[in-house]
């Protein structure tokens, strides 16, 4: 009983962080909203009249959603570049970060989660997937899979942050017993998502650009360089607006594991595009229309080569001690990186895969302002809930946000 | 309350279970009242000399019976030629180098065709003449293999003579208009 | 924490209740919900036919009939298309689309005509399927109609997370119109651009539609689910030949049971040189093509 009563309080107590914050705050949560907003909208007029306001056709019938679905499910991932240091090599520096990581992979799971929601035809028989009312096509179908390792990945992650959290709260030290095991299995879960996700596009028989073995390695090495990209803004962050103490040598060292996966990045895409150009089957199609376009299809060259372009600068700039201890090359690497993984994870990875379809058809896709809204509210959604989740993080492991009376509990329950 | 929690879950579960198992769950159901194949399923190959239902020939209007202007007060004039009091709207295109009008029709009863063995042929048997030189396109007509049928895959077909589709004198297809393209993927407005 | 005893009877009361309703909800949700047609009980089928029959009719004011005819015992359909008698006239294509329902507007076409090269032979790269001359055949050109191969190793009915697609006895590939999510996982798999999905809703002029459907085939379809040829399930299941069969004016065109060894179908396999499209991928279509001459 009076653990379920602390656990209100929590959450009570949680909600207010939440809701405190100055003007930067408030606008930046409006922001939020806004694009919330706008991408409710959007979405209501996809939901009334069909798929057919964005711009898949038979031809590319999977698009900007799947891409940024994919994207997020990278992102996720890299929670393990925080994990493996912290806990497993028990380094101080990201020991005292990793929870970041982990509410970094709630928000992009959220993310996920709700991109997969927008992206199917009925969205009202997403239960059908769920046994025992409906049915998942487990294991033969990788989608069930992956809505398995998913949804798995979350739990563990939202379980040992809100344990951690609600323990930090009542000023107690998290249980090793719950926790270790949790986040030790989050590390292969955390490659399990990805490679999923992965096999996903793998399996596919059908979409020669797809289905490569070097597939699942290359998305890991992706993931491992755009996921923490966006925690080491978020890191920079908190040092500037809380009194949180994060040292240089977690974010450098953060910033030299996104080098290397970077480096095996550029070269797993190296080695598939060697093979594809050397062996000049008739697979070299699909690539050749990204790196080269098809004729007069050319929509997706420049994005071909701005991503190969940023993927080395971010390179570059992490590899090189000087730059990647440079505070203004650091941050522009983390943006190169971003921006690189994203266009090479979704318009690279999605639309060639499709274009030319099965029958050689071409159909250049490219996303409605319908598609771009959806997404930017479902971006905005999950900044949100990480916005949320630091606002009330971050005063708990501080020890500013605690329980109330919290000194007669301590008394009573040393060492609980 | 914790207990009453733990029981009322476990039941919830148990319940589920067992009325997944008794329905049956993931059984074809047996397709009661479907159709049973009949004893021979599909009409066979129609064996040589076995003749074989079609449709009557495509004849032009008034036409047939040739032997209405074909008989005895028409004498048969057997000199290779091209016509040019009658059927001048006939243009041999079918081996016209070697072949004329009555290396198929009958000289002396126009109302039956011939084979080149001279044995008369009727005109809903054309296909044993047309078989003559092309053996490989009657086997497979007769196994149905060519040209087009209708009807049931596990019962009675119908057949067409090939002239139905193939003119005689000028069998090879005519070109026809295709019917419209499909529209190709257009981005919505 | 102990439990005090004088109020034990009044707990074991409370939770067998509890623990009844619990039961209760449990059978009725799992017995009386949706459930997929795969394995839907015959006498709920027949039901949701009569339900069916009821709402097609009102809606297109004609007198509809739902099939609910299953496989046939010792039947595995297969299809075999001449590749030197298509003259890529797409009679079939519009036979199809009448006898299926398919949508008008926006158009949903099951068979897809793809015009090659005759110098390059099966050559995908180099296929169109917006031909659009006076007359068909155009000299150089040969045609190669596409739907779906009712593979026997699908890769379709492999990913669908829910399982609202897979293979009949009688070999047909068919859809759960009420089951699919309309993920397009499927549209994904398929290498020969078979699947097709309502993007918006289907729409068919009433006067258009034809009432003889399949509870598997040709009845109408919802927005947002995925749709493909069933080999005409309402017309084969009932023994005659799909509409695309009947109407090819050149009789490219061959149906049957691949188990029947007097069928056409046999004697295509037996006679003629037959290929299979994307062979290397093993899907093992059962839509064979082949030369007739």
């Amino acid at each position: 009983m009076p653990t379920v009563r602390l656990f209100g309080s929590f959450l009570v107590e949680s909600a207010r962080a939440a809701l405190r914050g100055g003007r930067m705050y408030w606008t930046w949560i409006a922001v939020l909203l806004l694009l919330i907003a706008s991408g409710a909208a959007a979405y209501t007029g996809q939901i009334t009249v069909g798929l057919g306001v964005t711009a898949m056709r038979d031809q590319v019938s999977w698009g900007f959603y799947i891409g940024n679905f994919t994207f997020l499910v990278g992102v996720a991932a890299a929670a393990i570049v925080l994990v493996i240091p912290a806990y497993v090599y028990d380094w101080g520096p990201i020991r005292e970060i990793v929870i970041f990581g982990e509410l970094l992979a709630i928000s992009a799971i959220t993310m996920c989660l709700l991109f997969v929601t927008v992206d199917v035809g009925r969205p009202d028989r997403l239960w059908h997937m769920m046994p025992p009312f409906g049915h998942l096509n487990f294991p033969r179908s990788i989608l069930a899979w992956d809505m398995v390792v998913l949804n798995l990945y979350f739990a563990i992650n939202f379980v040992v942050v809100v344990h951690i959290l609600f323990r930090a709260f009542t000023g107690r030290h998290y249980a090793p017993r719950l926790v270790v095991p949790l986040v030790l299995v989050s590390i292969p879960m955390a490659v399990g998502i990805h490679t999923v996700t992965a096999f996903l596009y793998n399996g596919l028989a059908a979409r020669p650009y797809w289905n490569s073995s070097i597939l699942a390695p290359q998305f890991l090495a992706s993931a491992f360089c755009s996921g923490p990209a966006i925690l080491l803004f978020v890191l920079q962050l908190l040092r500037r607006m809380t009194s949180f103490k994060i040292r240089d040598e977690a974010i450098w060292k953060i910033a030299e594991l996104m080098a290397y996966a970077m480096f095996v990045n550029l070269f797993l895409h190296g080695a598939e595009a060697f093979k594809e150009y050397y062996s000049s089957t008739e697979h070299l199609l699909y690539t050749r229309y990204w790196f080269q376009g098809i004729g007069a299809h050319r929509t997706l060259v420049p994005y071909a080569w701005s991503a190969v372009s940023l993927n080395v600068l971010a390179l570059v700039l992490f590899i090189v001690p000087r730059t990647r201890m440079n505070w203004v090359t650091l941050n522009i690497g983390c943006l190169a990186t971003y921006a690189g993984c994203y266009i090479e994870k979704g318009m690279g990875l999605i639309i060639p895969g499709l274009t030319p379809d099965t029958l050689g058809e071409i159909y250049e896709y490219y996303p409605t302002l319908t598609e771009v809204r959806v997404a930017a509210g479902v971006f905005a959604v999950g900044f949100l809930v990480f916005t949320f989740l630091l606002k009330v993080a971050v005063p708990i492991v501080l020890g500013q946000l605690s329980a109330p009376a919290l000194d007669r509990r301590r008394a009573s329950h040393l060492h609980a | 309350m914790r207990r009453a929690a733990r029981l009322t879950g476990i039941a919830f579960a148990i319940a589920i279970a067992w009325t997944m198992v008794a329905r049956g769950g993931t059984q074809t159901p047996a397709p009661q009242g479907a159709p049973t194949l009949p004893s021979k399923p599909s009409a066979p190959p129609a064996e040589p000399g076995v003749r074989v239902e079609v449709p009557p020939p495509p004849f032009s209007d008034g036409i047939f019976p040739c032997t209405t202007c074909h008989n005895n007060d028409m004498p048969a004039n057997r000199a290779r030629r091209t016509l040019t009091d009658m059927h001048t709207d006939i243009v041999l295109k079918h081996d016209a180098e070697h072949r004329w009008c009555l290396d198929c029709h009958d000289a002396d009863n126009r109302d039956q065709l011939h084979l080149a063995s001279g044995d008369p042929v009727p005109f809903d048997e054309s296909y044993r003449l047309c078989g003559q030189c092309h053996g490989e396109k009657y086997r497979d007509w007769r196994a149905g293999v060519h040209g087009r049928r209708v009807g049931q895959w596990n019962g009675a077909k119908r057949y067409l003579l090939c002239v139905h589709c193939h003119s005689p004198h000028q069998p090879r297809f005519k070109p026809m208009a295709p019917q419209a393209a499909p529209h190709p993927p257009m981005r919505p407005k | 924490m102990a439990h005090d005893h004088t109020h034990k009877a009044d707990m074991t009361r409370r939770e067998f209740a509890s623990v009844a309703a619990a039961a209760a909800a449990g059978f009725l949700l799992t017995a009386c919900g949706p459930r997929r047609l795969r394995e839907i009980p015959r006498d709920r089928l027949r039901k949701a036919i009569a339900d069916w029959e009821r709402e097609y009719s009102e809606r297109y004011g004609k007198s509809v009939t739902v099939s609910d005819a299953g496989p046939m015992p010792g039947v595995l359909f297969a299809y075999a298309l001449d590749l030197s008698r298509c003259n890529g006239s797409r009679r079939c294509v519009d036979a199809c689309v009448a006898e299926n329902n398919q949508s008008r507007d926006p158009e949903v076409k099951w068979i897809r005509v793809l015009s090659m090269n005759k110098d390059k032979g099966i050559d995908f790269s180099d296929a169109d399927p917006y031909y659009s001359p006076a007359e068909v055949p155009e000299p150089g050109r040969f045609y190669v109609p596409t739907a779906c191969q009712h593979c026997r190793n699908a890769p379709c009915t492999k990913v669908c997370p829910t399982g609202a697609t897979w293979t009949e006895k009688d070999g047909i590939v068919v859809i759960d119109y009420d089951w699919c999510i309309g993920c397009r996982c499927c549209m994904a798999a398929c290498p020969y651009g078979a699947r097709h999905f309502n993007w918006v809703a289907p729409k068919v002029p009433s006067e258009q539609i034809n009432p003889a459907m399949h509870y598997l085939g040709n009845r109408p379809r919802p927005r947002g689910v995925v749709e493909k040829c069933t080999w005409c399930i309402q017309r084969t299941r009932a023994g005659r030949y799909p509409a695309c069969a009947e109407a090819c004016p050149t009789g490219a065109r061959k149906f049957g049971n691949m188990l029947d060894p007097d069928s056409e179908i046999r004697y295509i396999l037996e006679n003629k040189r037959v290929l299979l499209l994307k062979e290397e991928l093993n899907t093992m279509p059962k839509f064979f093509y082949f030369y007739g001459t």
